[in-house]
């Protein structure tokens, strides 16, 4: 139903901006009869924070730093998905072993990535001890990209033409000891969300997405994956080393938050076994080529398997040392369209699960913002109302340097 | 009249039963966390709380009813002290007691649930209203079962008064044996009671902030978390009295130690039950509570009328 079209008879309710089930901000409205949810208004654009149009007065690096900072937990997504974009306009050849190296890390990043999802999952439906486990298991693998890497997050491991850091033997040998003890933990996990009654209950049945309108609402991920559509990008369209290395999609038919759930513990397994491959496969030679500071003009589209879904970006050059265009579509922009389809007929209840089932990351979805009221804004004209706004509020720039 | 106010406010009135709750809070967030693989918290921490909640000041929202707003925290705390001056703990004899006391113990406890509806109620915001009505609808699903649960010893021991109860239950020592079905029923109900996971959806978190509670803050929180502490202690002693009635005819300081015991054993069951479920839904509560856990509690009755008419 439309949300306008509710009456009075309904509580009209909303969860967010701020909201304990929520980590970021967002907005549902909802119109409630008893429990049940009548009709839902997704609202997002709280987070804008300009980075496609900051990426124009950048550099080509210093965008892909830029860019590894639009999401805290799949920064290595949009990093390697710019990058591959820019060394395909340049025409690149990126040493195999890089390849790899960005398989493992991005591999990692999965993994850590699903381990907080059901840690959240957990804490959704009131089973907090899920999330103290799973929380603590991540933090094995948070540490292991410390070590390899530098960082917790944001690990700052790629660079236009290849990687910035290799990978000794030793630590070959901790990442598989690492994996194999995660792996471990994950049957665990499995076993618990096949036999946990009070688990199953509240993730059964719950949030339909059946396949014609998974495919409708274009949605991406593990959340079309459990709807039985078996797209997956590192599969259908492969990049990095994932051409040569052997996992299969992994794909639910249950078409709810239950599938969701089985899909990404499916998904963790595959991680383990790709990450095992690499180390024992990892070719020798160097990590990067040299990338011309200058890159020819031209445009590139890059698709990458987040552990959300597709991530796109797409890079137009023009010769300079800054790009004339990048965008970026994170997954959850995809997925957020299929929120109202799958809370249909649900209760207030399932909304918290549903929502995080998707696995949302609010803050990287945003990329416009409407100044209310005011229509189609030019760069200028907006500018120019920005400066206006902070004067009245009184903040002036006109004394700052400028840095950048 | 002075012993009578001594029983009251210190022994076993408010004073020691806040010790015992808030002991018995230490205790389950303690265990949790330890389930958890987490260190948890210091044993003053129940304390510190309550103690940092009376020193905040308290915001009343505009529209709520200042009268009901102030009292329903009050209620809810006098009314589980006041049962438990009716349960037995060192003996066969509670401090206070008369024939039907074991109906009006049942009643004082369900106050608190009926001050948690009022104050989210009289709150007027959204989120509290959700949990007022959530919790007054599960009133209705635990508290049938938890009453046929405990009935049925009341049953066998021909009596409804918990004193003679006990008194029953110690000249027949092994009786309390053929209630252990409805101790199980009875343990699931006080978790819905007591507003736990997996019943606590009136203050589902992810869902409705704090339920009943969004809109409480300083005192009168603090008076509600006094209120829950002392509940659940109330809560284990009335099973404990009613299902766990041996040990009573001994040494007084044994039987009181013993009762500690028994409160620990019913009050870490609890913990594990929050431990290793997750929430279910107000839907599904419901169900399961007239689906299962009341016929359960109506066989126990019939099996305890079947022994008495045949065997006994």
């Amino acid at each position: 139903m439309d949300f306008d079209k509710t009456n009075d008879k309904d509580m009209q309710i909303s969860i967010g901006p701020q909201h304990p089930a929520l980590k970021e901000p967002t907005s549902f409205s909802l119109a409630l009869r008893g429990e049940k949810i009548e009709a839902i208004q997704v609202k997002i654009g709280y987070n804008h924070r300009g980075i496609e149009k900051g990426c124009e007065s950048r550099t080509y690096i210093q965008d892909m730093y830029l860019l590894e900072r639009i999401c805290g937990i799949c920064s290595h997504a949009h990093s390697t998905a710019y990058v591959q974009a820019v060394e395909t306009i340049a025409g690149l050849q990126v040493p195999r072993r890089a390849l790899y190296l960005r398989v493992l890390i991005g591999e990692l990043e999965r993994i850590h990535s699903h381990l907080l999802w059901l840690g959240v999952a957990g804490h959704e439906i009131g089973f907090d001890t899920l999330l103290m486990y799973t929380w603590r298991d991540r933090e094995a693998i948070m540490d292991l990209l410390a070590e390899l890497t530098g960082n917790r997050v944001n690990y700052g491991i790629n660079t236009i033409g290849g990687v910035r850091r290799d990978l000794t033997k030793e630590e070959g040998e901790r990442i598989v000891k690492i994996i194999d003890h995660l792996a471990e933990q994950t049957k665990y996990y499995i076993q618990l969300a096949q036999e946990e009654v009070t688990l199953i209950q509240r993730l059964s049945g719950v949030g339909k997405l059946p396949r014609e309108d998974a495919l409708r609402l274009g949605a991406v991920g593990p959340t079309a994956r459990a709807s039985s559509i078996t797209f997956d990008v590192r599969k259908d369209d492969p990049y990095a080393a994932y051409g040569e290395l052997d996992f299969k999609a992994v794909s639910a038919d249950q078409a709810d938050v239950y599938g969701r759930t089985i899909v990404r513990l499916g998904e963790l397994m595959e991680a383990y076994s790709l990450i095992k491959q690499v180390v024992k496969n990892l070719p020798d030679g160097p990590i990067a080529v040299r990338a011309p500071r200058k890159i020819p003009a031209g445009e590139a589209l890059s698709r990458y398997e987040a552990p959300r879904g597709e991530d796109v970006h797409y890079v137009k050059s023009n010769g300079t040392e800054n790009p004339e265009r990048v965008k970026v579509r994170a997954p959850t922009l995809a997925n957020t369209q299929a929120i109202a389809k799958m809370l249909e007929d649900r209760y207030l209840a399932d909304l918290p699960i549903v929502v995080a089932a998707i696995d949302p990351c609010f803050s990287c979805t945003d990329r416009a913002i409407e100044v209310e009221g005011r229509g189609l804004m030019s760069w200028e004209k907006l500018r120019r109302y920005s400066i206006d706004w902070y004067r009245a509020q009184g903040v002036d720039f006109r004394n700052v340097k400028r840095v950048i | 009249m002075l012993s009578a106010l001594f029983n009251i406010l210190i022994f076993p009135g408010l004073f020691f039963l806040s010790f015992l709750g808030t002991t018995a809070e230490y205790i389950d967030r303690k265990l949790y966390a330890r389930f958890q693989n987490r260190v948890g918290p210091p044993w003053f921490q129940p304390v510190a709380d309550l103690i940092k909640l009376f020193a905040k000041s308290e915001v009343i929202p505009e529209e709520a009813d200042p009268v009901m707003f102030r009292v329903v925290p009050l209620v809810a705390l006098a009314a589980t002290v006041t049962a438990f001056l009716y349960i037995p703990i060192w003996g066969t004899e509670a401090l206070y007691y008369f024939k039907g006391d074991l109906i009006v113990i049942i009643y004082l406890l369900t106050l608190p649930t009926f001050t948690f509806f009022l104050g989210g109620w009289y709150s007027r915001s959204l989120y509290a209203t959700i949990g007022a009505i959530r919790s007054v609808t599960q009133l209705f699903a635990y508290e049938i079962p938890l009453l046929l649960a405990v009935l049925a010893p009341a049953l066998l021991a021909n009596t409804w008064s918990l004193s003679e109860m006990t008194e029953y239950y110690t000249v027949h020592p092994w009786y309390w044996l053929f209630n252990l079905v409805g101790f199980g029923v009875a343990l699931i109900a006080l978790l819905g009671k007591l507003e736990r996971v997996p019943f606590d959806s009136p203050e589902a978190e992810t869902e409705i902030v704090a339920g009943s509670f969004t809109e409480y803050s300083g005192r009168f929180l603090g008076w509600f978390r006094w209120a829950i502490d002392v509940e659940a202690v109330v809560g284990a002693s009335l099973l404990a009295a009613v299902f766990l009635p041996f040990g009573l005819s001994l040494w007084p300081p044994l039987v009181f130690g013993l009762y500690l015991l028994k409160i620990l054993f019913i009050l870490c069951l609890l913990t594990l039950a929050r431990t290793v479920m997750a929430r279910l839904r107000i839907d599904q509560m419901i169900d399961f509570c007239w689906r299962i856990l009341a016929p359960v509690a109506f066989f126990q009755l019939i099996f305890d009328l079947i022994i008495k008419e045949l065997i006994l």
